[in-house]
């Protein structure tokens, strides 16, 4: 038994004390199998290479730089020190070619840089499909720190942008735009904003909050070409119906895929992404992926095969440095979750909720009044069991819907324990009764919420909160 | 920016401008008559004499009146000095009020209309920039822009406004006689209030609170829609207004000394001191509420309050110098040092200034029943000292002359000695946390960058860890700026508050310690 988990480690990569661990990109998944590999094992040398940056910076505060809420080195999480002290070795600049017989790596500025393990932490890149112009200058997407650069210099003189493909990074781009007072038009291909993730309310909700923003938002509208000023510059878009308007930028976000161009046309296997397996191993020996880049070979349970998202880029870190200083174990995330905010409204998920559902699994919806917040769960009829909930504008607990959903959770319990599945700051309205009350009318039950006792009430007013 | 606002923010520098011209206007001619009413009767026989030369004399500035009448008081005192006549020397300061009684022609004869022009004017302004702040944008975070803004970001702009700022504490503390104009404009005010006329503190007091009252306004415009933020807002409103502006003034109208019941040793680092003692002492019942309170603040409020609800309860809802640093520093917030370096530096030195109030009043009481026979004239040099370094130049110049360059908690966070005290107390026996929403950060900053206190917030926030913090003021701003809904201050049972090895929520594959 012993002897063959030995094995089992031998085989997965490389075990010397001084072996020299390379990373290729700076992003939460390598940084944080960076971090952790050096948490459990002290001796191995830890390279990262990225020619995106010197020092590891939050992806998804770019916008936040843009719209002058921070500055570049607020993004940064851990101390310029940090690396140093950790005894992890930066190097800013690009891989050009990996040559996985000899392994080693072409570097645009350096000397090769030789490895006994690699890791491919690439990334994304934003999507282009083609359109006619979609070289000019002042269009772009929005991933890197380049991207935001050339944002910058590209909206300076800017009368009216374009953005098109309504996701995450479309609005968040809008937003950004929004902040310098930059009048938007906002092309979403589908009926309804995110309507391809979020179910119609939502979407709807999300709509309504983007047009009280004065965003010209054009449901159902798909771009056809950009043109030029005659200088090589953006000056205006078409619309597939027809409509032309002008304009200094276009952001093109719909959606992005996995940034491979190194290495395509390798002896690394490759679909859409990097394929690895359920370990995070390629093809090659002592080669792994994760994060963006990466595809399952065979997806867990109830995910896609490529996740792109901040959370899911740190487990797979976790993972990775979990597997190449111990035994390997396969990766396995917790119940789905994510979060977004949308200009003003927060955003939460947990579980599945999908756009569409069919029977048997049903679904309750409640929306507040004023329109800007929501709450969704996603249930089976018959057993009750809750697949997922949607949040807009309430906050939800995290560990609360973790445990939860792991714990085959029922509607009904849930909506009794709505106190403790609340996340908002203190003061803010609850709309635990309304909720329930919307409930029971819709499924006919007469759920309550635990009843205070006065001695209870006394309590929490001296700061004894009862619930947690 | 609307046209409005324009003309608020014109109006206001344009009143700004009149109240720092005055400083330069009018004349100072001081009389015997003039001189009697500010001065003893005993010194006023000597002044008499020894002013001579300047009675009766016009001088064109309170700068070329203050320094003629600190010769011909110096000369005299010195004299006395050199012969050893210490009983002979005129240890009151007469300054302040010689210069302000000596004050005459256009601020004197308008007070009224200067005081409509300048503080009127600049409120007025001030308002007319801010309420129609956001209006027609929904609710939400108003950061857009903060790091290009030149007065926000240590720009031309901040670094003017800095400079002036410590300019003006520099006068208060030390050379009040060129800010008698000003005084002389709220002496209506005060009369009403106290029934006396206005003192640089009282001047103080008056710009202080109404600095809290318009930014507060700020703030309720800048969060309209979150209640932590408009009842925290609203509670140092009403508590600046109330118990440090208008009960003081009115306790004095009434023969009462004047108190601030909220203000609490070792912040009021002079509550121990004999001659505070005395005059509550003798007071009568209320003299000696006043001291009861005061200790019992001390030795119970706050442990027990802070154990309930952490240092918040006082730092961010009840304190004046916070009070200030929410409203009219809210804009310098993101100013503070979030480095390792800034933490280190920051516990030695506010746990020093504590450790030296203690001591100070620990000498200061045992001298008080020895009859200051204990090390008595060291005492009197302690608190000296302790009053220069700490109570002026630290909680004043730096406290708030530096909003601009170092961000409002300043003096909070590393000079004050209650914030000292109340932060032992949260870090070490408190229900107060801010709670970490599993694995839901992105480490995008916003928390860090926003925190007035310097406490890099993202830290603990990204590996799923609770911020137990000795400094957490509890303002709340990191949970409001937060895109992901990832903190939450709450109180809470002790159990699980504090978790030194957390598990970030989400990942089954391994535990993973951060």
């Amino acid at each position: 038994m012993k002897m063959k988990e030995e094995k089992l480690i031998g085989e997965f990569c490389i075990r010397s004390k001084a072996r020299h661990v390379v990373i290729i990109g700076n992003g939460i998944a390598g940084i944080t199998c960076a971090r952790h590999l050096r948490k459990r094992d002290s001796s191995s040398r830890i390279t990262i290479v990225s020619g995106e940056t010197e020092h590891f910076f939050s992806r998804t505060a770019l916008m936040y730089i843009y719209m002058g809420h921070m500055k570049y080195a607020h993004t940064k999480p851990y101390e310029d020190w940090f690396w140093e002290k950790n005894r992890l070795s930066l190097l800013h600049d690009w891989v050009t070619l990996i040559d996985f017989e000899k392994k080693e790596l072409q570097l645009k500025g350096q000397e090769l840089l030789k490895y006994d393990i690699l890791v491919l932490a690439l990334g994304s890149k934003p999507n282009l499909f083609g359109w006619p112009g979609q070289e000019l200058k002042g269009v772009q997407g929005l991933y890197s720190y380049q991207d935001l650069q050339n944002m910058e210099a590209s909206t300076t003189a800017c009368e009216r942008a374009v953005v098109v493909g309504g996701g995450l990074i479309g609005i968040e781009m809008a937003e950004m735009l929004l902040s310098r007072h930059i009048p938007v038009t906002f092309l979403v291909r589908e009926q309804e904003f995110w309507d391809n993730v979020l179910p119609v309310e939502e979407a709807q909700l999300v709509g309504r909050h983007i047009r009280e923003h004065h965003i010209d938002l054009r449901l159902g509208e798909e771009l056809d070409k950009i043109q030029d000023d005659g200088n090589g510059n953006v000056n205006a878009i078409v619309t597939k119906a027809g409509e032309e308007i002008p304009c200094q930028f276009v952001g093109l976000t719909v959606g992005v895929s996995p940034n491979i161009s190194l290495v395509r046309d390798t002896q690394l296997e490759i679909n859409k992404g990097i394929l690895v397996n359920e370990h995070f191993a390629t093809n090659i020996p002592n080669v792994f992926a994760i994060g963006d880049c990466a595809e399952y070979r065979t997806p867990p349970p109830l995910r896609r095969s490529i996740e792109q998202v901040w959370y899911t880029g740190r487990m797979h870190g976790e993972t990775l440095a979990h597997n190449l200083a111990h035994e390997p174990v396969p990766y396995q995330p917790g119940p789905w979750f994510n979060s977004a905010k949308f200009l003003d409204i927060e955003y939460q998920t947990y579980g599945l909720v999908t756009n569409k559902w069919e029977e048997p699994l049903i679904s309750f919806y409640w929306e507040h009044p004023d329109g800007k917040k929501c709450l969704r769960l996603l249930f089976d009829k018959n057993t009750r069991q809750v697949q997922g909930v949607n949040a807009f504008g309430i906050r939800l607990r995290h560990d609360f819907f973790d445990k939860a959903l792991q714990n085959n959770i029922t509607v009904e319990q849930v909506m009794e324990q709505l106190h403790k599945t609340n996340f908002d700051p203190e003061f803010y309205d609850r709309h635990y009764e309304e909720i329930l009350q919307a409930f029971n009318a819709k499924f006919g039950t007469s759920l309550r919420l635990p009843v205070k006792s006065k001695k209870k009430s006394l309590l929490a007013l001296l700061g004894f909160k009862t619930h947690r | 920016m609307k046209l409005i606002q324009k003309i608020g923010l014109g109006v206001f520098l344009v009143a700004l401008f009149i109240f720092n011209s005055l400083l330069f206007m009018g004349s100072y001619q001081l009389t015997e008559q003039k001189l009697k009413q500010v001065t003893s009767e005993q010194s006023f026989g000597i002044l008499k004499q020894e002013l001579q030369p300047m009675l009766g004399k016009t001088y064109s500035s309170s700068f070329s009146f203050a320094s003629a009448f600190n010769k011909y008081f110096n000369a005299y005192n010195t004299r006395q000095q050199e012969n050893e006549q210490w009983d002979r020397v005129i240890w009151d300061d007469y300054k302040f009020a010689a210069t302000k009684a000596a004050s005459e022609g256009f601020v004197k004869n308008n007070r009224l209309l200067l005081l409509l022009l300048t503080i009127g004017l600049g409120t007025f302004g001030a308002l007319m920039h801010i309420l129609p702040k956001y209006r027609n944008e929904p609710a939400g975070i108003k950061h857009n822009g903060v790091m290009f803004s030149s007065n926000k970001s240590r720009g031309i702009i901040g670094i003017t406004l800095g400079v002036y700022l410590i300019g003006i504490y520099v006068m208060l503390y030390w050379f009040p006689e060129y800010m008698v104009n000003w005084t002389l404009l709220v002496d209506p005010l005060s009369r009403m209030l106290t029934g006396g006329p206005a003192s640089q503190w009282f001047l103080y007091g008056t710009i202080y609170t109404l600095a809290i009252l318009v930014m507060g306004v700020r703030m309720f415009r800048k969060y309209r829609d979150n209640k932590y933020q408009l009842l925290r807002t609203s509670s140092v409103m009403f508590f600046q207004l109330s118990f440090a502006f208008l009960i003081p003034e009115i306790l004095v109208l009434l023969n009462k000394p004047w108190h601030d019941f909220k203000n609490i040793w070792p912040l009021d680092y002079t509550f121990f001191f004999d001659y505070r003692v005395d005059s509550m002492l003798s007071s009568g019942s209320i003299g000696l509420f006043m001291f009861m309170w005061g200790i019992l603040l001390i030795i119970l409020g706050v442990p027990l309050l802070t154990y309930f609800y952490g240092k918040r309860w006082y730092c961010s809802w009840v304190c004046g110098c916070g009070g200030l640093a929410e409203t009219a520093g809210d804009p310098y917030r993101h100013l503070s040092d979030k480095s390792l370096k800034a933490w280190s530096i920051e516990r030695w030195m506010v746990h020093s200034v504590l450790v030296f109030a203690v001591v100070m009043t620990g000498f200061t009481i045992a001298n008080y029943f020895t009859g200051f026979e204990l090390l008595g004239q060291w005492t009197n040099n302690l608190h000296e000292w302790y009053g220069f370094l700490i109570g002026a130049a630290f909680a004043g110049v730096v406290g708030v002359g530096f909003y601009p360059l170092m961000g409002n908690r300043v003096w909070c966070r590393f000079g004050c000695p209650l914030a000292a005290y109340l932060g032992i107390v949260q870090r070490f026996k408190s229900r107060f946390r801010i709670t970490t929403n599993g694995g839901q950060c992105i480490s995008c900053g916003n928390c860090s960058t926003y925190c007035e206190m310097g406490i890099d917030v993202r830290w603990y926030a990204q590996r799923g860890q609770n911020i137990v913090r000795a400094s957490c003021v509890g303002c709340g701003v990191c949970a409001s700026v937060c895109p992901r809904g990832v903190l939450k201050l709450e109180n809470g049972p002790e159990q699980g508050r504090i978790t030194d090895i957390p598990v970030l929520t989400g990942n089954e594959s391994v535990k993973v310690f951060s």
